[in-house]
C-alpha cells in the first residue's frame, strides 16, 4: 500500500538539524525539570503517563505501517502481550531486574508480532490488515482462555507491581511518569537510528514499491519481518508502561480492538512515517478529548448531565478530526510544518 | 494568496490558543478552599456506552437520594453533601481519569465507581489515598475481609454470596440441597472482571451438590448469544444462570426464546434483574426469576418522599420519570441511604463536620441499620437490613427473588440469607494470599491503624 509516495523531508535536513536538535532539548528539559517540578499529579498520571505509552505504541506501529508500509490492526494485541509478558516474568523469575524484564516482554511481543507477520509476505494492503485481525482476536481469546496468563486470578485482571529498578522506587505518580518519558525517550532514540539506517532506507522502499526495492536487492523476507519486530518490540514495551506504569492493574478486554483503531488513528492523523506525527497524534487522540472534558464540565457542567456532555464531545472530536485531514491529509505534522514554513515566509517577507 | 495563507495561520493559531486554555485550566489542580461543612461524593458514573441503563438508573437514584437529604434535612447534620460526575462509559482507563481528576477535591467521602474492572484498578490508588471504595453488590469478593481490604466495601451482597443464594434457591425449587445431584447447571458469564468472579465458586458450589456445570462468556457487549444457546440446548441445561449485564441481558432472554429453552428455569443474578432487562426482551422474559437485594417498586416511603421533595423540585435525576422506583434507581436509593448512614455514624464519633475519608471508612464498619432502623429511614421492604463489621464489609445484607409477570416485578420467595459461614473460609483464604502478596499486615481488631 503506497500511502506516501514522497520521503522523510532530505534536502532540508541539513539547515533544519540545529533547529530540530535546540527544540528536542528544549521539550526534554520541559519534560524532565519544569513538568515534574510544577505538574500536578493529574497532570502526569492520568494525562501524560498515558500519553507516553500511546505515543510508543504509535511510534511503533508507524514503524510497520508508516515506514515498511504494512498495515496492522493488531496493535493492542502486542500491548497485551507486552504487558501480560512483563507480569509473568515479574511473578515467575522473582529476582529478574525490571530494565531486564522491559526487554525481554518486548522481546517476545516482537516474536508474537513476527509470528503474526509471516502473512505479509504473501497479502498486502487490506488483505494484511485484515490478517493481522487475527492476532488481535488469537491473544486476547488466549490471554481469557488460559488462566495461567493471569496467575489464575478469578476475575482474570492482573494487579501490576511497583516499579522497581536497583534501589529506586517509583511509586510516586511523578517517578512513574519519569520511568515512562526516560523509557520513551531512549525507545524513539534508538528508532530514529535506526530508521535513519540503511535498514530504514530498505522499509521505505519496501514501502514505496516492492518489486523495485527486490529488484536493487532488499531482502524482502527478512525486511518485512523486521519490521513486525522492531513494532511489535516497541509496542509491547508500550503495553508494560500502560499497564505498570499507568493503569497499574490489566484485563484483556482493556486492549480490545478499539484500541488498536486508537493507534492506528493517531498515526494517520498525526502523520504517517514521522515520529514526531506519531507524538502528536497521540496527544491529540488522549490528551486533547480530556480538556474537551474539562472544559465542557468547567463551562457547561451546570445545564447538561455529563452523558449529554461526552455525546457531544464526541460529535466535535469526530468533526475536528474531518476537518483536520480536509485541511491536511498527510496529519498535524504536515499541517504544523507548513504553518511553520508560513509564519517564516511571512517573516522574511516583512524583514 | 497570502491572506489565503494568513487566514489558515490565524485559524491554527485559533486552535493553539484553544488547546493552550484547555491545559491552563487543566494544570492547577482544582484546589478551591475547603469549606468548612460539606462532604463530597466523586461519581465515575456512565451515561452512554452499552450500560448507560445501569448507570442512569443507579446514579441517578444515588443522587435524587443525596438531594433528598440537602433538601429535607440541610444535608447530614448541617454538613451538605455535594457531588461532580465524571463519565466512565464502564472503561477501565476513563474510570482511573476521573478517579485522578476528582481525588483532589476537598472532603471525599467514598468513590462509587459501579465496574469491577474500575474498581480493582482503584483498590491499589485508594488504599493509599486512605478513602472508601464502595462496590453494592459487586465487587472483589475477597474484599469482603475487612482484615486486608481495610478501605473496600462490597456492601450487602459480594458475588459468592449472590452465587450461594442463587444455587440456594434452585435448590429450594428442587425440593432441597440433595435433589441438586446430577442436575445441569449452566452459568452464562459477561467476558468481563465483573463476569468472571464467581467461576471458581460455581466450581466448589457443584463438588459440594454434587450438580453438573458449565460456564459459557459472553463476550462484552454481548448482543451476539446464538453459539451460547445453541451450546446450552446441547447440554441440555436443567437451569441456566445469568450472569448478565446491560444488552446481553434482553438478548439472552430472546434467544432463549428462539431455541426453546424455558424462561422460568432462567435465574437471572443480581446485575441481570432490572426492568431494563426485560421490557426490551418482550414476551420472551414473562416468568423470568431473578435474585435482589431490594425490592422495585415506588411505594416505599422513602421513594414516596424523593418524588415529593425531589422531583417536586424539579431537581429529580431521572429523565423518563417512569423509572422513578425500578431496580437501577431504588439500588441507587438503597446506596444512598448507606452512603450517608455512614456518614452520619461516623460523624456521632468524630464531629458533625466534614469527615476525612478514613473517618468515613470508620463509620461504614460501624453500618449497622437493623430492619427498625431501616423502617425509620422509610426503606422498610426495599432492603432488609445490613450489619457491617471491621472484619465484615459485605454486612450480611440478605436476598428475595422476584418474577417478571410481564408488567412488573412480583416479589415470589422471602428474605433468604446466603450461606456464610461456608463462604468465609474461601474468602479469607483469597484473602490472605492477597495479603502476603502484596505485604499487607492483616489487622487483628477493628482499632488498628489501618495503611499498609
Amino acid at each position: 500500500m503506497t500511502v506516501i509516495t514522497e520521503t522523510a523531508s532530505a534536502p532540508a535536513r541539513s539547515t533544519w538539524l540545529t533547529a530540530n536538535v535546540a527544540g528536542l532539548v528544549l521539550l526534554l528539559l520541559l519534560g524532565y525539570g519544569l513538568v515534574p517540578l510544577i505538574g500536578s499529579d493529574y497532570l502526569m498520571d492520568a494525562v501524560l503517563t498515558p500519553f507516553l505509552a500511546l505515543a510508543l505504541a504509535a511510534v511503533g506501529l508507524n514503524v510497520l505501517t508508516g515506514y515498511a508500509g504494512q498495515v496492522s490492526l493488531g496493535s493492542a494485541a502486542f500491548l497485551a502481550v507486552g504487558a501480560y509478558a512483563a507480569y509473568n516474568l515479574n511473578l515467575r523469575l522473582p529476582g529478574l531486574p525490571l530494565l531486564a524484564n522491559l526487554v525481554l516482554a518486548g522481546g517476545i511481543a516482537a516474536a508474537v508480532g513476527i509470528v503474526f507477520g509471516l502473512p505479509s509476505l504473501r497479502l498486502r494492503g487490506f488483505y494484511l490488515a485484515v490478517s493481522t485481525l487475527a492476532a488481535q482476536f488469537f491473544v486476547q481469546w488466549a490471554l481469557t482462555k488460559f488462566g495461567w496468563f493471569s496467575n489464575d486470578n478469578a476475575s482474570g485482571v492482573i494487579d501490576a507491581p511497583v516499579i522497581r529498578i536497583g534501589s529506586l522506587t517509583f511509586s510516586s505518580a511523578t517517578g512513574r511518569y519519569v520511568f515512562s518519558l526516560t523509557t520513551v525517550a531512549i525507545a524513539t532514540a534508538l528508532t530514529a537510528r535506526l530508521l535513519a539506517s540503511q535498514t530504514g532506507r530498505n522499509f521505505i522502499a519496501v514501502r514505496d514499491h516492492e518489486v523495485a526495492a527486490k529488484v536493487i536487492g532488499v531482502p524482502l523476507l527478512r525486511t518485512k519481518l523486521l519490521a513486525f519486530g522492531v513494532s511489535s518490540f516497541l509496542i509491547g514495551v508500550a503495553g508494560v508502561l500502560w499497564a505498570f506504569a499507568y493503569l497499574r492493574t490489566v484485563e484483556p478486554a482493556g486492549f480490545n480492538l478499539d484500541r488498536s483503531f486508537q493507534i492506528l488513528f493517531i498515526i494517520i492523523i498525526g502523520g504517517l512515517a514521522s515520529l514526531r506525527g506519531a507524538f502528536i497524534g497521540a496527544a491529540f487522540i488522549v490528551v486533547f478529548p480530556l480538556l474537551l472534558s474539562r472544559l465542557g464540565a468547567a463551562v457547561l457542567g451546570s445545564l447538561f448531565d455529563s452523558g449529554v456532555l461526552e455525546m457531544s464531545q464526541r460529535i466535535v472530536i469526530g468533526a475536528l478530526i474531518i476537518a483536520f485531514l480536509i485541511a491536511e491529509p498527510r496529519g498535524l505534522v504536515a499541517l504544523i510544518d507548513r504553518a511553520v514554513a508560513a509564519t517564516r515566509r511571512f517573516r522574511s517577507t516583512r524583514s | 494568496m497570502t491572506t489565503f495563507r494568513q487566514a489558515k495561520l490565524a485559524r491554527r493559531l485559533t486552535m493553539g490558543a484553544v488547546l493552550a486554555l484547555g491545559l491552563a485550566t487543566s494544570l492547577p489542580a482544582l484546589t478551591s478552599p475547603a469549606r468548612a461543612d460539606e462532604q463530597f461524593f466523586p461519581l465515575q458514573s456512565y451515561r452512554v456506552g452499552p450500560y448507560a441503563a445501569g448507570g442512569t438508573g443507579f446514579f441517578g437514584g444515588f443522587i435524587d437520594y443525596l438531594n433528598l437529604v440537602n433538601i429535607r434535612d440541610g444535608g447530614v447534620n448541617g454538613v451538605k453533601l455535594t457531588w461532580d460526575e465524571g463519565e466512565t462509559q464502564y472503561e477501565v482507563e476513563r474510570g482511573v481519569e476521573v478517579y485522578e481528576r476528582l481525588k483532589s477535591r476537598p472532603g471525599v467521602a467514598a468513590w462509587n465507581p459501579l465496574s469491577v474492572g474500575i474498581a480493582y484498578a482503584m483498590i491499589d490508588r485508594i488504599s493509599k489515598d486512605k478513602v472508601p471504595l464502595i462496590t453494592i453488590n459487586h465487587g472483589r469478593t475477597d474484599s469482603t475481609d475487612g482484615r486486608v481490604f481495610p478501605y473496600v466495601f462490597p456492601l450487602l451482597l459480594n458475588p459468592y454470596s449472590e452465587t450461594s443464594g442463587i444455587v440456594n434457591y434452585i435448590a429450594a425449587r428442587e425440593g432441597g440441597p440433595e435433589k441438586l445431584k446430577g442436575k445441569k447447571l449452566v452459568v452464562l458469564y459477561h467476558g468481563s472482571p465483573y463476569g468472571k468472579e464467581t467461576i471458581p465458586i460455581y466450581k466448589l458450589l457443584a463438588d459440594k451438590y454434587g450438580f453438573e456445570l458449565e460456564q459459557i462468556e459472553v463476550p462484552h457487549p454481548g448482543n451476539e448469544q446464538q453459539s451460547q444457546w445453541l451450546s446450552i440446548r446441547r447440554a441440555k441445561a436443567d437451569y441456566v444462570v445469568l450472569r448478565g449485564w446491560g444488552v446481553m441481558n434482553p438478548v439472552a432472554l430472546k434467544t432463549a426464546q428462539k431455541v426453546g429453552f424455558p424462561v422460568d428455569h432462567i435465574i437471572g443474578n443480581v446485575w441481570s434483574n432490572s426492568e431494563e432487562d426485560v421490557i426490551p426482551a418482550g414476551d420472551a422474559a414473562k416468568g423470568y426469576v431473578a435474585i435482589t437485594t431490594q425490592a422495585s417498586g415506588a411505594e416505599y416511603p422513602v421513594l414516596q418522599e424523593v418524588i415529593k421533595t425531589v422531583y417536586g423540585a424539579g431537581k429529580g435525576n431521572l429523565d423518563d420519570k417512569k423509572r422513578i422506583g425500578s431496580v437501577y434507581h431504588n439500588l441507587g436509593i438503597v446506596n444512598g441511604i448507606l452512603n450517608v448512614e455512614a456518614v452520619r455514624i461516623a460523624q456521632e464519633k468524630f464531629g458533625k463536620r466534614t469527615l476525612t475519608g478514613d473517618e468515613v471508612r470508620w463509620g461504614f464498619e460501624h453500618l449497622q441499620l437493623d430492619p427498625a432502623r431501616v423502617e425509620a429511614l422509610g426503606a422498610k421492604g426495599l432492603f432488609h437490613s445490613i450489619n457491617v463489621t471491621w472484619d465484615n464489609h459485605e454486612g450480611n445484607g440478605r436476598v428475595t427473588f422476584q418474577q417478571w409477570d410481564g408488567a412488573k416485578w412480583k416479589v415470589v420467595s422471602d428474605w433468604i440469607s446466603p450461606d456464610w459461614a461456608a463462604l468465609r473460609p474461601i474468602i479469607e483464604k483469597s484473602s490472605t494470599a492477597y495479603a502476603q502478596e502484596h505485604g499487607i499486615k492483616i489487622r487483628t481488631s477493628g482499632d488498628d491503624p489501618v495503611g499498609q
